[in-house]
């Protein structure tokens, strides 16, 4: 038997008798936070961490040179997933540090020219954080509202772009709400206005098919840990025909084209080649098994439950996501309850904070509404038994919260809510 | 298999077991450090006692850590975006030389900071930003960081160290110097590429490279390398207990066996790392003898490995005033705590055979 496929095996086994040896662990529907890692992927990372240790930048022995080998062939894994070429691929420590260089790192280098970027009000906090910076540096930033659906309206954007537009950001699909964004219209349009595009593809690589040539892409950020990868590493797309230039973020040694400098963390790009290249492969038919596992959770949470509100597009969405409202129901109790279930309310790295989610807000979601809300993230791991349970818990939880409700008794009266005048204190 | 010498470990060290163990654990989580669920905060906590573990290998406080990817990151985010003039020594690291202004300070021909010329650039009251390492990557020199700091502080100015090729090699106390920024990199250490670490002090202040999402405090953004994090820790707290004393045994007796050979030791009078050798052999040059090292399996260094791909001599050496001849003839060895003696038999005797078999036909093309 391979190793490869034992590895299989032992995951398999692991999944029929989750406690057997260990404390039954919570149920994972959180694949938008970050994916546990395939084993496949670990598989080829493991040598690298330990007979072949070499610094990849070392050029004067084998030790070196094994470890450049195998950093170019995951260069070249990343390349082939979004239809680049190898050269045109630079690894970052992840999608945050690879939004940050191209947004700043364009912004800084063409600012005697163009001065204005363009981007989505429900863009990654990393994006808008990097935007908000450039504004205090003097650069103009126009932030596009979406549509109910969390869609860009195609015809603000271009009324958006001026003479001094030097970029247009906006993500391939949302983390919170799984919408995907009509990127070949988007890249056309740029390409016609004559600014360059770039697209945060973190949740988006391994989910929906990409081709930066065909999408007009002059920049994209890839994750590794939200494609089964690991993390602390990450990609940048930088185009070189006709060639986009960046000022460094990090620089010294000079690697990476002297556009990210510092030593590059050979296993961790491994590892990153290896999970673009088991996503390409198995992408298809994985988006047929979650479309059914969503439809599944999502059909029987609409059956056993009224006042259930689905956030964003489902139409132009990844199979692997729901974001729903669940009316009536305190979220911060409807989160506790649920503990058996690894689920977000809200983008992972807002979800310390209890504010209610600003992309739901975006989508004209009230903030009562945004604050019941549950992202549920199905991935490569998830198994019907699991979905059931989900269900089950869900339901169980959401009906007993609603049955201490003052406000659900009011709406099964008959009274319209939001016609209330509370008292002002 | 054939026997092999790696003598390479300031480019990159080999990763420690404990390290390893630490991060096949770590891969096995699956939660985001972000997330409130049991899952991230299993990861949190992981992060969390790596910060400790890394502050106790050298001497600072836990919330004085910021995780970075890695030295040179860590640099950047001390350097770049200061409001002061950055004065950076002469052989800095490329990537703190490229955050600094134009003037260095100078270093001796034994390769020490020139603390005569620090005091001298810092009496123009400019407010100063002061970089000078821990240890140089091509020679080990150590500095004299205690009177660069006692200089600096008289002269109101603040000082960062680059501590990669210092730390869990010899003892490093960031609150005992007063230090205000330190770097410190992962896999220089035993840990694994791709993680290193900032350490700022109370008077020091940065100006975040990479935003959004606020992890470190808002001081690095970006969902952390949870897997590298926990083992730069494990890293860290094995590095605490490393005996150095065989490494440096053996580095004395590599020394004075290839003086035996003819070979010439840059910086030999200085107070060194006890790991690191950078030497010439007279009438070869390096590019020449690394080579032909590896086909003997034998790996070293012609210099910094950042810049190794490249053919130009080192401008540390060019600094210590080496004269360009010299300095294009520079190899350096570094050692570790896996090295044996066998492999240093190996390095030596692959250095004759060279030594013999180039010198003798470069003297036949000389005749």
């Amino acid at each position: 038997m391979t190793t490869q496929a034992r590895v299989a095996n032992t995951t398999e086994k692991s999944d029929a008798a989750p406690g057997r040896n260990r404390p039954t662990r919570p149920i994972y529907l959180d694949y938008q936070a970050t994916t546990p890692m395939d084993p496949r992927v670990l598989e080829t990372m493991i040598p690298y961490f330990t007979e072949k240790f070499g610094n990849p930048h070392s050029r004067s022995h084998t030790y070196g040179w094994e470890a450049e080998e195998a950093v170019e062939k995951a260069r070249a894994q990343v390349a082939h997933i979004i239809g680049a070429d190898e050269r045109e691929v630079i690894f970052t420590s992840g999608a945050t540090e690879s939004n940050n260089l191209a947004l700043k790192g364009v912004a800084h280098f063409y600012k005697d020219r163009k001065n204005h970027l363009v981007t989505l009000v429900t863009e990654h906090k990393c994006v808008l954080d990097s935007m908000r910076h450039l504004e205090e540096e003097g650069f103009q930033v126009t932030y596009l509202p979406v549509k109910q659906d969390g869609l860009v309206d195609l015809a603000e954007l271009e009324a958006a772009i001026t003479d001094k537009t030097v970029i247009v950001s906006i993500m391939a699909v949302n983390n919170e709400i799984g919408v995907i964004q009509p990127l070949a219209e988007i890249g056309k349009l740029c390409r016609k206005k004559g600014v360059f595009f770039h697209t945060d593809c973190a949740q988006a690589v391994g989910k929906i098919p990409l081709d930066v040539e065909a999408m007009n892409i002059d920049l994209m950020s890839i994750s590794g840990h939200k494609i089964y990868g690991p993390k602390g590493i990450g990609a940048l797309y930088v185009r070189r025909k006709p060639r986009i230039r960046l000022q460094a973020l990090i620089t010294g040694g000079g690697q990476e084209r002297g556009m990210r400098s510092g030593t590059l963390p050979t296993p961790l790009c491994v590892g990153l080649g290896e999970a673009c290249e088991i996503a390409e492969r198995e992408m298809p038919e994985e988006s047929k098994r979650l479309t059914k596992l969503r439809d599944r959770f999502y059909n029987a949470i609409k059956a056993k439950l009224p006042e259930v509100y689905l956030n964003g597009s489902l139409e132009h969405r990844i199979p692997g996501n729901l974001n729903l409202s669940f009316a009536y129901v305190e979220g911060e109790s409807l989160i506790l309850g649920i503990n058996d279930l690894s689920v977000s309310s809200g983008s992972a790295c807002t979800s310390a904070s209890l504010e209610p989610s600003y992309v739901l807000r975006a989508l004209g979601v009230d903030e009562a509404m945004a604050h019941t809300s549950l992202r549920i993230g199905f991935g490569r791991f998830t198994t019907e038994d699991e979905v059931d349970r989900a269900v089950q818990d869900i339901v169980e939880h959401v009906t007993k919260l609603r049955e201490m409700s003052p406000l659900w008794e009011m709406f099964q009266d008959g009274v319209d809510i939001k016609s209330i005048q509370w008292a002002a204190h | 298999m054939t026997m092999r010498a790696y003598l390479d470990w300031n480019a990159t060290s080999p990763i420690r077991h404990e390290a390893r163990a630490a991060m096949t654990a770590a891969l096995e989580l699956t939660g985001n450090p972000s997330s409130v669920h049991g899952a991230g905060r299993a990861a949190k906590a992981l992060i969390e006692d790596a910060r400790e573990a890394v502050a106790s290998l050298i001497g600072a406080g836990a919330n004085q850590i910021v995780f970075t990817s890695g030295g040179s990151e860590a640099n950047a985010l001390a350097l770049a975006g200061s409001d002061r003039r950055v004065l950076a020594s002469a052989i800095e690291h490329d990537s703190v030389l490229a955050h600094a202004g134009a003037e260095r300070i100078k270093v001796t021909n034994e390769g020490i900071v020139d603390l005569d010329d620090l005091e001298a650039k810092l009496g123009d009251k400019t407010p100063t930003l002061v970089s000078v390492m821990l240890a140089n990557n091509e020679t080990g020199v150590i500095q004299p960081l205690a009177d660069v700091i006692r200089i600096a502080r008289a002269h109101g100015a603040l000082v960062h160290t680059d501590a990669a090729q210092a730390a869990g090699r010899v003892p490093v106390d960031f609150l005992g110097l007063g230090a205000d920024l330190m770097s410190i990199s992962a896999h220089k250490l035993g840990g694994p590429q791709g993680v290193g670490a900032l350490v700022i002090g109370e008077r020091a202040t940065v100006a975040p490279a990479i935003r959004g999402g606020g992890q470190e405090r808002g001081r690095r953004a970006g969902t952390e390398n949870v897997a590298g994090i926990a083992g730069f820790g494990a890293a860290a707290t094995a590095a605490t207990v490393t005996d150095w004393r065989t490494v440096t045994q053996l580095r004395d007796d590599l020394e004075q066996r290839i003086t035996g050979l003819g070979a010439e030791i840059f910086a030999d009078q200085a107070t060194r790392l006890p790991n690191t050798t950078n030497l010439r052999l007279p009438g070869i040059a390096a590019e020449t003898l690394v080579i032909a090292l590896d086909l003997e399996g034998v790996a070293v260094s012609a210099g910094a490995a950042c810049s190794s791909g490249k053919v130009r001599p080192s401008p540390v050496l060019e600094a210590m005033g080496v004269s360009e001849e010299a300095a294009s003839e520079a190899i350096r060895t570094s050692l570790g705590w896996t090295t044996t003696a066998e492999e240093i038999d190996l390095f030596i005797a692959a250095l004759g055979r060279i030594r013999d078999r180039i010198g003798q036909r470069d003297m036949r093309a000389a005749a």
